[in-house]
């Protein structure tokens, strides 16, 4: 029972970046419990990057495939990977805390009577029991928590685990997976603006907030975003997204999403307990902002006391002779 | 149209967390306890379907500790027409015990929608509404943040990441509902002077200790004092060269 499942994801027929994020975590639980990593991948056909699967630690790459799992079919996706984990006999099963993540692991938790550690932001073997360690109250305290029994269910939140390269023989194997989509049914997904990265995901956040002062003028940020050359999202904070500013999947904090980048940008933002919640666990924070007295400054690793409207194009202007 | 919306009693979002003395809670002195916000949505969206079928019964049920009518109150001020609390003094972190619970509750009771707030602003465990839909086997759809329902089939728009999934299924249904699928109403004086009268049934409940043991609840790792870079505009080269020599992030 020490083998883990890598739920993998996938969309347009090529592999989500988290997938490999989802592979270093549990080839970190195989390791400590001396098994192998299965990663499995449900798709309507061939699906690019499983290849590269392997280099991340996964000894062997299962794609199951239906003609109804082009699009994310939560019913019969969850059938399908409770059905794989019970016949795999595996000692832990890694899915991703993405959207689709969130809603899949919670379906195939019950249909297993297992319980369900979400959106972990560190993971161990300890005296041979799965422990993890998840945010709670918004990041405000950690939980550590011991999964009694088998297999342990956990989703690994986007971003934590940088992927590490340890190759494996990432074997492939292909079937079919029977059985009905279910009854809901994804009928299509409509595309975010080209080039747009969710905050959830994207490695940089410029966050704005009040000091923006009106919703027009969140062009800055936006042209600030782009000078990082389609690594980085624009976040808002509650008070803008209350006052219909910015759209609610912009917004970071308690209400909002909680986001670990590698740079987060907090521009404009006094920084209000629910917010600093939301992306404290951010590698580097940089707050700029005209009031040295604002908490902000208190998480900041950098900060500029100044008028955004001055410091935020001189520094669009800099990032952009980095990028040539 | 008879809807079921399941609501949570927890800690405001401005809370400042203290640990308690056993080390794996949180220190409830001095806390003020709200309606989860997102189990607002889902109330709201109740009396709205409600509203529009012209007839109909919103039923508000949590699980908590005897404090919880309060949560429950709150919800039935709003305009819910009656409440029930499945009392337990001790909720597992185990999510599925607690789904468990709500499901037995809800089998059988001829709701069309079974609504949630996608997730409790406390635990962020992210789950018992899809578990309550599985243990019930009923279409689920989570983090709705727009919804059609037309006879007994339904649209539902949910965000992912860099787009939105549009989503179609039957009644009856489970739904979690995410911030923009509405503004909840605030209760009105009326609504609150309305809310003592309606019925609350407590019914005591005992949850399975579940699989999940809590080994600690601690503060996180505190951000190391930063430093002020300067003033102004002319302080963002030093600021780019830091986060390119020092942090290493560009």
């Amino acid at each position: 029972m020490s083998h883990v499942l890598a739920v993998l994801e996938q969309r347009d027929g090529a592999l989500r970046k988290v997938s490999y994020e989802v592979v270093t975590g549990a080839r970190r639980l195989a390791d400590a419990l001396g098994g192998s990593v299965d990663a499995l991948i449900l798709a309507s056909g061939a699906v690019k990057g499983t290849e590269q699967v392997g280099r991340y630690g996964a000894d062997k790459v299962i794609t199951l495939t239906n003609p109804a799992f082009a699009l994310y079919a939560p019913e019969g996706y969850a059938r399908t990977v409770a059905e794989r984990i019970t016949s795999g006999s595996y000692g832990a099963v890694v899915f991703a805390a993405s959207a689709t993540g969130k809603d899949l692991a919670p379906r195939v938790a019950a249909r297993l009577g297992r319980p369900l550690a979400q959106d972990v932001v560190d993971l161990a073997v300890e005296n041979g029991a799965v422990t993890v360690i998840r945010p709670v109250y918004a990041g405000k305290a950690l939980l550590k928590l011991k999964v009694t029994g088998t297999p342990a269910l956990l989703s690994v939140r986007p971003n934590v685990f940088t992927p590490v390269e340890r190759p494996k023989a990432g074997s492939q194997e292909s079937a079919a997976a029977a059985g009905p989509a279910g009854r809901v049914v994804v009928k299509v997904i409509k595309a975010a603006e080209a080039g747009t990265l969710d905050v959830a995901e994207a490695p940089i956040i410029v966050s704005g907030g009040r000091g923006l002062k009106e919703p027009a003028n969140f062009k800055v940020l936006e042209e600030l975003a782009a000078a990082f050359a389609g690594r980085a999202a624009v976040g808002a904070s509650r008070a803008v997204v209350d006052a219909g500013w910015r759209p609610h999947a912009d917004q970071v904090g308690q209400t909002g999403k909680t986001v670990s980048p590698t740079l987060y940008v907090a521009v404009g933002i006094s920084g209000a307990i629910q917010h600093l919640a939301g992306m404290r666990t951010s590698k580097v924070i940089v707050a700029i902002n005209k009031d040295k007295d604002a908490p902000i400054f208190k998480v900041a690793d950098y900060g500029i006391v100044g008028d955004l409207f001055e410091v935020v194009p001189k520094l669009t202007e800099e990032i952009k002779k980095l990028h040539g | 149209m008879k809807i079921a919306v399941c609501i949570k009693r927890v800690p405001d979002s401005e809370t400042r967390v203290k640990i308690a003395a056993d080390g794996k809670s949180l220190d409830e002195a001095g806390v003020k306890f709200i309606l989860n916000p997102y189990d607002e949505f889902a109330v709201e969206e109740a009396l709205r379907r409600k509203e529009k079928a012209g007839a109909g019964e919103v039923v508000v049920i949590a699980l908590g500790p005897a404090a919880a009518q309060e949560t429950i109150r709150t919800a039935l001020a709003m305009g819910a027409d009656r409440g029930i609390l499945l009392q337990a003094d001790r909720i597992p972190t185990d999510g599925l015990e607690v789904a468990k619970a709500l499901a037995a509750e809800l089998k059988g009771a001829g709701f069309d929608l079974i609504l949630f707030g996608k997730m409790a602003i406390d635990d962020y465990n992210h789950q018992v509404g899809p578990m309550v839909a599985a243990l019930l086997d009923l279409p689920c759809v989570t983090t709705v943040a727009h919804l059609e329902i037309e006879g007994m089939k339904g649209v539902a728009e949910r965000e992912i990441e860099g787009g939105v999934e549009v989503v179609e299924f039957p009644l009856p249904a489970v739904l979690t509902t995410d911030k923009g699928l509405n503004e909840p109403r605030y209760p009105a004086l009326k609504g609150i002077m309305a809310a003592k009268k309606k019925p609350l049934e407590v019914k005591t409940v005992s949850l399975g200790s579940g699989g999940l043991d809590i080994l600690a609840l601690t503060p996180p790792p505190e951000r190391k004092e930063g430093k002020i870079v300067g003033e102004g505009p002319a302080a963002v080269p030093e600021l780019v060269r830091l986060l390119r020599e020092e942090a290493k992030v560009l």
